[in-house]
């Protein structure tokens, strides 16, 4: 097994190129493209080539990364051209005869190479209320019941990240700031749908907003973007239906 | 190990100012071209008014006007008219469907490649007999 392992892995490193967007705020007026030439093997992610790059070539390259194992949401960036977890990205699954493209999210303020700033899409991830707000006390001993059915009604929604690969896949996202965008509805849609809760007017009135849930194109995006697979515009449609129901 | 970096590229750096195009799929580049029809089928119906309304001018106004459209150009350009309105009304009734039909989201790209099939019918059946009418003109 060990000697399987080791043939393996000498076989099979080689070397891909990654063009990553820059700028160092000190030294660069604007953001600009450099390429790497790094040796991985097909098992590795983009996140461990990066790794290599920060290591072995150029300490400066800054970004993102906690968990390294899709869970934390810190390394959302645009690889060729697409929002992904870099940890999540085998660079098997890419087209390594081209050189990969690496760049920033796109329609936070950049701050450094990969790195964005994070605020506006958590300010809008705190203005939609994504916490329990319950006016009934359970019984003592107790906790709050809910069945399988009511649980299943918004599952999918309780495996955001907030990573904002989908708030910065969104083409309305890009060109109007003061949109919501995906993850802050989505955040929505989990405590807007949770039998337990009893704030979902106040939510959905929050949503019905110029820059709420009307503001959403149908693109896809966000859905095609997420790393945890939620059906992203399916939960906002849900939202849009409520509203207009005016309950959940 | 490998070769240190490869020197900065001017020529990506001019390419890409921005950065890179996102690759959205069919559902962006839907979006994108309900867009674009959007606004060039305002602008006609914009100068669509304002010619229509020269019959309160005068008719003589109003044919002369309408004279200058009877050429090629303007025939080649009433094929791109119905072609973005085709493709507006069919992607309109797509995206109403993917709002109110509960199933829309699921079949959201099934739809779209609809969209394009009766598009492409509609519109071999409508330019042949079209080009037919403005180039057999363009001699008399």
């Amino acid at each position: 097994m060990a000697a399987a392992t080791q043939t393996l892995t000498a076989a099979d490193a080689f070397t891909i190129t990654l063009i990553i967007r820059r700028f160092l705020p000190d030294v660069d007026d604007e953001a600009r493209w450099e390429s790497f030439d790094v040796s991985v093997y097909s098992t590795d992610r983009i996140l461990d080539a990066l790794h290599k790059i920060k290591w072995e070539q150029d300490g400066t390259l800054s970004f993102r990364r906690s968990c390294a194992h899709g869970i934390c949401g810190s390394d959302a960036m645009r690889i060729n051209g697409r929002n992904r977890l870099a940890c999540k990205t085998l660079i098997k699954d890419l087209d390594i005869t081209q050189p990969i493209y690496v760049e920033a999210i796109k329609g936070l303020p950049l701050e450094k190479d990969l790195i964005v700033d994070m605020e506006p899409f958590f300010e809008a991830f705190r203005a939609v209320k994504p916490f329990l707000i319950a006016n009934s006390t359970p019984e003592a001993g107790k906790e709050r019941t809910q069945s399988v059915a009511q649980r299943a009604i918004f599952d999918d929604t309780t495996k955001c990240i907030l990573c904002a690969a989908c708030t910065t896949s969104c083409p309305v996202f890009w060109t109007d700031g003061q949109y919501f965008g995906p993850a802050a509805i989505v955040n929505a849609h989990r405590f807007i749908f949770d039998s337990r809760d009893d704030a979902a007017d106040v939510r959905l009135d929050i949503l019905n907003d110029k820059e709420g849930v009307w503001r959403c194109r149908t693109t896809f995006n966000c859905t095609e973007a997420c790393p945890r697979g939620i059906e992203v515009t399916k939960a906002i449609a849900e939202v849009k239906q409520a509203v207009l129901r005016g309950k959940r | 190990m490998s070769v240190a970096p490869a020197p900065r590229s001017a020529k990506k750096k001019s390419a890409r100012p921005g950065g890179t195009l996102y690759r959205g799929n069919t559902g962006m580049w839907s979006w994108v071209l309900h867009r674009i029809t959007g606004v060039a089928i305002f602008f006609f119906l914009l100068v669509h008014i304002l010619d229509t309304a020269l019959i309160r001018v005068s008719p003589e106004a109003y044919n002369a006007v309408i004279g200058t459209y009877k050429n090629p150009i303007m025939g080649l350009g009433e094929v791109g008219l119905v072609g973005a309105i085709i493709f507006h009304a069919l992607n309109g009734l797509r995206i109403i469907l993917i709002d109110f039909w509960g199933k829309g989201v699921k079949y959201q790209r099934l739809m779209f490649w609809i969209v394009v099939g009766v598009w492409v019918v509609l519109m071999a059946g409508f330019v042949p007999r079209h080009l037919i009418n403005v180039f057999s003109e363009v001699g008399n």
